[in-house]
Order: structure tokens, then C-alpha cells, then sequence
């Protein structure tokens, strides 16, 4: 049996047509789900895509974490399911407490949409099993408040305990400020949730899985995902 | 059912021109009506006669145009242009400006440019797939200018970003000349199934009216009759009449109505555009041949106490309207509320072809539909050329060069019509989607479509600079250049949409380019043999006298054949060899520095013959280019337009980041008159692309060009770490890249209280 990926749609939401073209191009069955429903469909991955949910309104991410779908989505990712915020999900996933920190409005006051390389941290999370750290991918960014925030604090935490995910670097994995696109905190790009199994990142990997439209190494991520999970589907 | 009386017999002067009638226009109105308009059914006159829906100045001129052909499903006249892409796969794709409220408030004006061009594509049933632009402002170092240009930046991604499709290609360009009248021009292709296909039409008497989306407000009022007079001091005081858009609701909106699409009971669907209700409505009822009764009290309002004058003319945007089949409304709404969208039943279709306005069942407007959508008089201004014959005359090589080559080519790249603008498209999203496989900053963009091998191109182009010397030549050149273009990444024209911002129609001069630039427009689109699907027309690009240079902006939709042979501008591999395409230009009988890019920076001035065109040499030439890349024998292709070979060259360079050094190409033999170098590096003329092959491909390259009777030359060879044209110029790559990539950048990053 095909491993389930949920998709969530939120008004607003943009990425869930690429989400599900990913998905399937891995191999895996794509199941959209409703914001105002409480019910996961029986999935084994949830993915909060891009877009501008509820049309991000106060803040980003601010509303959609009170939708009755991240109810559900809150429980998953408690019971170790594997949850994946792309750009606005990881805005989301902040919002409801679920990753630490905050991502504000680029440094540059623009929206940015640009090919860009992610150093991977670390890889211990279902997303990341097949990577290495040290690892190079590139993957596009798309928005205009991806700029990640946390006290010094927080940030100190998640160095410690090897929770960033990835950082944007050039293209020999520098974590320059050049490489940045938004002015994020020590050039974080996605980070993890403690247990690891909630990955938040602002990159777009659903638009870098076929060299047609310039890179692969998104696809990446969900063949991990795959292996980690196939023996507990059967 | 009475009447109301008329609040005002007779309109004064005053009134009338608020409402952009004239007073021919307002007997013309009381001779068909038999009567008297009363005040809302002027106002409603005024909306549906403005030029901005009527065209009744262009409407005669426009005819000319060649709107048919094999693969057009759907010509002029409709919310946009379709043409078949074969499968059950339509293209429906339009231009259309938003310039007087840009100029106004550009943010929002160019955002609800956006934001209607996108809802006339879901009008029609087919899902917008990309978002083009062409946008112009005046002097790129004046402050207000690069405030403006910014801010429509800002307003285009915006909007575009929020609703998640991209923005794949435009252009941009700076000239004195629009200083006072920006233009912005927003594209959106759309694709659908035959089947699912939606007419804008009420149908049925007894159907209900449904109003779905945002509430009307006072917002944009009058915004169409804005659209069709001069801006002048007073401008900034119409703020009101630009309207303001909310991209979240138009995202709700298109998967609600897309949703929507191919339901039984879904009779016709249209969006609220200029002249908001009024316009919809009266078009989609003329359309069906019925009638429409609406109830304003029933329109859901933001605001308390608004007439049913503000209500039928409120320019509210994301609004639709639909007709549905009687009984089905709560199945509709139930829909529209899954996607939390509020709708309101306001009227219902009517057997006579009335237009009635109801307010707490009293009659408040009746109109014959025939009189309220076109019973316009057109108007046929008086045109005559100007005197240009002593500019035409003048030989541009008279003129000292101010600079050496090498300094005029670097001052090229750094202009901003020639530059990199990256600065513009990495603010918009050009991804979203997943479809796109080349964005902006391309010759034309690229887009796949799913489950098939075959592509989109996508391209926008204006006329050239001397447009005003001779709208005719220059507009045709548009057409040859998007060909080019096109050709460029290996892919043929299948239809044209245009949009004609012109200034005031009333001034001789202006009527006559006007006519000319439609004249040029239908002569190169019969003999490309493309058809002009679609079309726009803005007028009154005037401020203080004082019109915009006469700018037909052409959108044009290609198919490329395979995706997999798509080709890019850039140089690919160090050793290629590098040829010129086209007749060569330049040569001691062709020397075509008139209306370039080199002779406006240098020089500030618009003069000399417009570039030569060849319409039967352009078609030989991108049937030979689109051969030669069906064959694989190309490693890049890009067309020779603004700042000419030289410019081309260091594009192609810069682009690949390979330096390149051909030899200037040769022309007829003969004398080379003083400054024949300028005009080889800069000169435009027309009908070239620069190519790059392999050397292995050099005989096979030859022999197929020969056999598309189609001018060749080799010229030189990509590599190094210079762009060089022997004998004339030399830049460094490196250097070349920091000012063609920094000129918009580093105009746009200096601070703006710095003044100028």
C-alpha cells in the first residue's frame, strides 16, 4: 500500500497542486484536506503548504493555526506522525506553537523569489534520512516574510540540540550573508521540532523535484520519508 | 412599473464631462431613449459609452485587424482571446492597462490591474496559468519615477504572489516621455477544456442574478470614465476612483468558480470590471438577447446609506456575477460558502431586452439594452499626420558621438531599458505552479503542459522608438520582434492580444497614430498570418497637452513543438561559433541609427528613417531559426532589438558568462560613411537574431540557412574573458556584468530622500 501524504488547504493556500504533483512523482498517494475538517484522512504525512492562508491576515500564519484542521495535524505530529511546513506551513507551524521562533518580513523589505542552496544540519528527522549532513541542495524560495527569528535563548537550544535543519549557503555550502535571501538568524532556512518528526522550512522543495524546472534535490525529501515509514504501512 | 422622475432635466456642461459624455452624446441617448435620462441611467450611459468599454473611437479602426483562423476558437469581443492548442486544450489569454489608476495610487493600481485580468480568465472557465507585464515610467533618475516604479512592482507581485500564479515575463522600460502618463499593461494566459468553456451570457427568463465575492463599496466610482480622460494636476484627487483589491478573496473566489465550471446549471459567469454591475450585467444580458431586472437593495454593501447610482457604478473589485438556472441558487451559494464567500440573489433575467433597476421595488432605471451597450455614436475624430518629414531626413551620423564605443556600449548595458532586471522579476513569484521551465529574463517564457510534449512561449512586446515618426513601421515591428522572439526558444505564433495606450484621440496627430499603429498592427499580423484575438484599447494618456508616445503593446501566446528542444539567449560552450542571422544591417545603405536606444542616451533625440522591415524576410528567417533548432544545430538563439549587435552580444555573454569576439558583420560593398561604426554596434535594424552552434555545425548551419533563403554570416567564437567587436570595441565580462546587472539595483537602492 502507497504511503498517504495530507495535504492541507487552507483559503489561501498556493502549493498544494505542486505538493501533490511531488508527492506522486515519489511515489506516494496525495489525500487533500480540508481546513475546516478535523479528519486526516487516515494519512501517514501531513504537508502545510505555501500560500497565504486566510490571507494571512494580523500575521502570517496567525489565523490558519486556529483552523480545525490543525487540531488534528497538532495531534499527529504528538504521536510522532511526521509533519512538513513549507513557507507558509512553517509560518503556521510557528504560529501554533509548534516550532519555536518567528519568521518576519525580509531584511530587504521584498519579496524574493530565487534559486537558492541549502547546507543540511542535520539528519535525524524522517524527512532527512537519506541526507548528509554537509549535504547540498538547491531549492527555491519564495516569499516575503521568511526572515527567522528566535531569542537568543531559543536559537542557543537549537544549535545545541541539533535542530536546525538546513541554513542557505553559496554554492560551496558557505553560510555567507550574500547567500542569505531574507536576513534570517545565523542563515536558518528550516528547523526541527525536539522529537524531529515536525520539519519546518521556508524553501519550496515541491518545485525542485525535476530538472526540468532546474533542480531535483527536493525530491529528496520525500523518499526518506518513504523508507523511514514503509515498514510501519506494510 | 413608473418611472422615477429625473432628478435634473438637463445636465449642465459641468456634469456631463464628469461622467466623460459629450453633449452629442447626451441628445444622442435622449433621441433613442425618447426621453429624458434621469441621473442614474446617465451615469450608467456614461460608464458603458466611455471609451474604456465602448471603443467607439477605435471600434472602426479596429475592424481591421484579422481575427480568424484555424486554431481560433474565440476573437474579439469576449472576456479574452482563444485559440486551440489541439486535445481538448484551450489557450484564452488578453492584455489590458490599468495606467490611469497606476499613476494615481501604483500600488493598488497596478494590484487590481492584476486582479482583473486574472478574474476575466476564470470568467471563462479556464484556470490562469501566468501573469505578464509591460510597464513604463519616465526617467529612471528621477525620484517620483522610481518611486512609482517600485511601488507597481510592489502592486503586480502582490497581487499575482498572493493568488499563486506567476509572473513569467514583461518588459520594462524608461523614457521622459511617460513621465506624467505611467503605463501598465498586465497579461494573463488562462487554459481550459473545450468543454469547460463558460460563456459570458444570461440566459433563461426567470434564471436568477447572483452576486458573489466582495461587498460594494464606494470604491472606484466613475473609475472607467477616469480611465478615459486626461490625467492632469488634479489627478491625485480621484484617488477614489482606484479601487482596492484583496488577493485573498480572489484566490477564494477562482477555485470557487473553477469549482464551478462544467456544472449543468451554471448558465453564464462574469466578472465586475469597469463600470462594475453595470457593465457585467448589461454585456452579459445584450449577449444572450434577454433582458435584466436587478434589485440594488439586494446587492450586500459596505457602506450605509449608498444610492443606487454608487451601487450600479461601484468599481468594487473581486466581485463575479452569475446566472444560474431557476431554483438551483441555494446549491450555488451553498458552494460559494464553502469557500467562505458571500453571495446575494440581485435580479433575475427578464424576456425584454430592458435593462431594469429596481430600489424597494420602485423603477429607478429602465434602458433598452440596445441603447445602454451600443447605441454609442462612434466617433470618428478628424486625423492628420504631423510635419516629421525634416526629422525623417536627418542623418543621426552627423551628430559628434559623445563617447568612444567601448564607453557607449557600457552606458548601454546600464541603461535600464537594455539592463538586467532581475531586480523586477525576483519580487514575483515565477515558479508557483510548477510549470514554468524559463522565467522572465528570456527572450520568451516557457511553460510545459502537463501530459504532453509540446510547450507555451510566451512573449511582450511594444513598438519600437519610433513610434512617433512612424506608428505604422514601428507597430509592425512589434509583431516581427515577438515573432522573433518566439523563434528565439524554438516556438511559432498562434495569436496576438494588443493593448493601445495612445494620448487624447480629439488632437489630430494622435488619431492619425492611432490609426496608423492599427494600420501596421493588421498589416504584419496578415502577413505573419496571426491572428489578433484580443484586444484593449487605453486612450488619454495625456497630461497637460502633452501625449505619450504612441505604444501598442502586443502579448503574443506560441507553441513550441517539443520542450525538449527549447532553446535559451545564453552562450552555452567556450569555442561555438557565433553568426548573424538576417540581413545584415548596418552597411554603408542601411545605416539605421534612427529612434535607437544609443541615440536617446546619447543624444536625447528621436531622428532619422525608421529601421526597415521585411515582413516575407521575417517570416523566411523564424521559419529558417525554428528549423535550425528542430535540427538540434543551435546552442543559443537571441533577437537583435534594443542597443542593436553590440548589446545583443554582450547579452548572449552575460547571460552564458562567457566572453565572446566576432568581427563587425559585412554589409553591401561600398563607402563606409563617418560613424558607420556606431551605427554597427547600435544601430537597430531589423529582422537578426545572434545565433551560437558548434563548429561541426557550420556547413549544415550554412546550408540550411541558404535554403530558407535566409542572409548568414559566421562572425566569430564564444570564449575569453572579453566581448569584443574587432576593430570597433572591447569591454571586460566582469565589468560588463557589474553595470548591466547593478543599473536598476543601484538606482533603486539609493536612498529615496536623496531627491533625484
Amino acid at each position: 500500500m502507497s504511503l498517504r501524504f495530507g495535504i492541507a488547504v487552507f483559503p489561501g493556500t498556493w502549493s498544494d497542486r505542486d505538493c501533490a504533483h511531488a508527492v506522486e512523482l515519489s511515489g506516494a498517494v496525495a489525500v487533500p484536506l480540508w481546513h475546516a475538517d478535523r479528519d486526516l484522512k487516515g494519512c501517514d504525512v501531513v504537508i502545510l503548504p505555501g500560500g497565504f492562508a486566510y490571507g494571512d491576515y494580523l500575521r502570517t500564519g496567525a489565523i490558519a493555526r486556529f483552523a480545525p484542521l490543525m487540531e488534528a495535524v497538532q495531534e499527529h505530529a504528538r504521536a510522532g506522525g511526521p509533519v512538513l511546513g513549507i513557507c507558509n506551513g512553517f509560518q503556521i507551524l510557528c504560529e501554533a506553537g509548534m516550532l519555536p521562533g518567528a519568521l518576519l518580513r525580509n531584511a530587504s523589505l521584498q519579496f524574493r523569489c530565487q534559486p537558492c542552496w541549502l547546507r543540511v544540519e542535520r539528519a535525524s528527522s524522517p524527512f532527512l534520512g537519506t541526507l548528509q549532513p554537509g549535504q547540498l541542495l538547491q531549492v527555491p524560495v519564495s516569499h516575503g516574510e521568511g526572515r527567522f527569528y528566535a531569542d537568543e535563548e531559543t536559537m542557543a537550544r537549537l544549535n545545541a540540540e541539533g535542530r536546525v535543519a538546513f541554513r542557505y549557503t553559496d554554492s560551496s555550502g558557505q553560510a555567507t550573508a550574500a547567500a542569505n535571501p531574507n536576513g534570517s538568524l545565523e542563515s536558518v532556512a528550516g528547523i526541527l521540532n525536539e522529537r524531529g518528526n515536525v520539519l519546518g522550512m521556508m524553501p519550496h522543495p515541491e518545485r525542485a523535484c525535476e530538472l526540468l524546472l532546474g533542480s531535483d534535490h527536493g525530491l529528496q525529501l520525500f523518499p526518506a520519508v518513504l523508507q523511514q515509514l514503509a515498514p510501519r504501512s506494510g | 412599473m413608473t418611472l422615477a422622475p429625473a432628478s435634473s432635466p438637463v445636465p449642465s456642461a459641468a456634469e456631463l464631462r464628469e461622467l466623460a459624455l459629450t453633449e452629442s452624446e447626451y441628445q444622442a441617448a435622449s433621441d433613442q431613449l425618447g426621453r429624458v435620462p434621469n441621473r442614474l441611467e446617465l451615469g450608467m450611459l456614461g460608464a458603458l459609452w466611455s471609451e474604456h468599454c465602448s471603443y467607439k473611437t477605435s471600434k472602426a479602426l479596429l475592424r481591421q485587424l484579422p481575427s480568424s483562423g484555424p486554431r481560433v476558437v474565440q476573437g474579439p469581443g469576449e472576456n479574452a482571446g482563444v485559440v486551440d492548442l489541439g486535445g481538448d486544450l484551450l489557450c484564452c489569454f488578453k492584455i489590458e492597462s490599468h495606467n490611469h489608476p497606476s499613476a494615481v495610487e501604483p500600488v493598488q493600481g497596478a494590484a487590481t490591474g492584476v486582479g482583473g485580468i486574472l478574474r476575466d480568465r476564470f470568467a471563462m472557465g479556464a484556470r490562469p496559468v501566468a501573469l505578464l507585464d509591460g510597464i513604463r515610467f519616465g526617467d529612471a533618475d528621477d525620484l517620483r519615477q522610481r518611486q512609482r516604479f517600485a511601488r507597481v512592482v510592489e502592486g503586480i507581485g502582490w497581487y499575482g504572489n498572493c493568488v499563486g500564479v506567476p509572473t513569467v515575463g514583461g518588459e520594462t522600460y524608461f523614457d521622459a516621455a511617460y513621465q506624467h502618463n505611467c503605463l501598465v499593461n498586465a497579461m494573463c494566459v488562462g487554459l481550459a477544456r473545450r468543454e469547460q468553456l463558460v460563456r459570458a451570457q444570461a440566459a433563461g427568463p426567470g434564471n436568477p442574478l447572483l452576486l458573489v465575492g466582495a461587498d460594494t463599496g464606494r470604491d472606484g466610482i466613475h473609475g472607467a470614465t477616469f480611465a478615459s480622460v486626461q490625467l492632469d494636476e488634479a489627478a491625485e484627487g480621484r484617488r477614489p476612483a482606484v479601487q482596492v483589491g484583496n488577493p485573498f478573496l480572489e484566490k477564494c473566489l477562482l477555485e470557487a468558480c473553477l469549482e464551478l465550471v462544467g456544472d449543468p446549471d451554471l448558465v453564464g459567469l462574469q466578472d465586475c470590471g469597469a463600470a462594475g454591475l453595470t457593465s457585467s450585467c448589461a454585456e452579459m444580458a445584450q449577449r444572450g438577447g434577454v433582458g435584466l431586472e436587478i434589485a440594488v437593495d439586494q446587492v450586500s454593501r459596505r457602506e450605509a446609506q449608498m444610492t443606487p447610482y454608487e451601487v450600479m457604478l461601484s468599481e468594487s473589485q473581486e466581485r463575479m456575477v452569475l446566472v444560474v438556472r431557476r431554483g438551483m441558487e441555494g446549491r450555488f451559494q451553498a458552494a460559494f460558502r464553502r469557500w467562505g464567500l458571500h453571495s446575494d440573489v440581485i435580479g433575475r433575467v427578464i424576456e425584454e431586452p430592458i435593462f431594469r433597476i429596481t430600489d424597494a421595488s420602485e423603477v429607478v432605471a429602465s434602458l433598452p439594452l440596445q441603447v445602454l451597450v451600443s447605441g454609442f455614436p462612434e466617433r470618428h475624430p478628424e486625423a492628420s499626420p504631423p510635419d516629421v518629414s525634416a526629422i525623417l531626413a536627418a542623418d543621426p551620423l552627423l551628430r559628434t558621438p559623445p563617447w568612444s564605443a567601448a564607453e557607449a556600449w557600457l552606458r548601454l548595458l546600464a541603461s535600464p531599458n537594455c539592463a538586467d532586471t532581475k531586480w523586477v522579476w525576483r519580487q514575483y513569484d515565477h515558479q508557483v505552479g510548477d510549470d514554468t521551465v524559463s522565467g522572465p529574463g528570456g527572450d520568451a517564457a516557457v511553460l510545459r503542459l502537463r501530459g504532453r510534449s509540446d510547450a507555451l512561449a510566451l512573449t511582450v512586446d511594444s513598438a519600437h522608438r519610433s513610434a512617433p515618426l512612424d506608428p505604422r513601421r514601428a507597430t509592425a515591428i512589434a509583431v516581427a520582434e515577438a515573432v522573433r522572439n518566439l523563434a528565439c526558444v524554438g516556438a511559432e505564433p498562434l495569436g496576438i492580444t494588443n493593448c493601445l495606450n495612445f494620448g487624447d484621440p480629439d488632437r489630430p496627430e494622435i488619431m492619425w497614430q492611432l490609426g496608423e499603429a492599427v494600420a501596421g498592427l493588421a498589416d504584419a499580423a496578415r502577413a505573419m498570418g496571426i491572428p489578433v484575438v484580443s484586444g484593449n484599447v487605453s486612450l488619454y494618456n495625456q497630461f497637460e497637452g502633452e501625449g505619450i508616445p504612441p505604444t501598442p503593446t502586443l502579448g503574443v501566446v506560441g507553441l513550441l513543438p517539443d520542450l525538449e528542444l527549447r532553446l535559451g539567449a545564453g552562450f552555452r560552450r567556450e569555442g561555438d561559433l557565433i553568426g548573424l542571422v538576417g540581413p545584415p544591417g548596418a552597411g554603408p545603405d542601411a545605416v539605421e541609427l534612427g529612434g535607437s536606444e544609443y541615440q536617446r542616451l546619447a543624444h536625447g533625440v528621436l531622428e532619422g528613417r525608421v529601421p526597415e522591415l521585411d515582413l516575407e524576410q521575417e517570416m523566411r528567417s523564424a521559419a529558417a531559426i525554428r528549423a535550425a533548432i528542430e535540427q538540434r544545430l543551435l546552442n543559443s538563439a537571441h533577437d537583435c532589438s534594443l542597443g542593436g549587435l553590440a548589446v545583443t552580444l554582450a547579452e548572449s555573454a552575460l547571460l552564458g558568462g562567457l566572453g565572446a569576439q566576432i568581427s563587425p558583420p559585412l554589409g553591401p560593398t561600398g563607402e563606409r560613411p563617418p560613424g558607420w561604426s556606431v551605427a554597427a554596434l547600435f544601430g537597430e535594424s531589423q529582422g537578426r537574431y545572434l545565433v551560437s552552434f558548434s563548429p561541426a555545425a557550420l556547413e549544415e548551419i550554412t546550408r540550411l540557412f541558404s535554403d530558407h533563403g535566409t542572409p548568414f554570416q559566421n562572425l566569430g567564437q564564444v570564449g575569453g574573458s572579453v566581448i569584443v567587436v574587432e576593430g570597433l570595441a572591447e569591454i571586460n565580462l566582469a565589468e560588463a556584468k557589474a553595470v548591466w546587472e547593478g543599473a536598476i539595483p543601484e538606482r533603486q537602492e539609493r536612498p529615496w530622500s536623496a531627491g533625484a
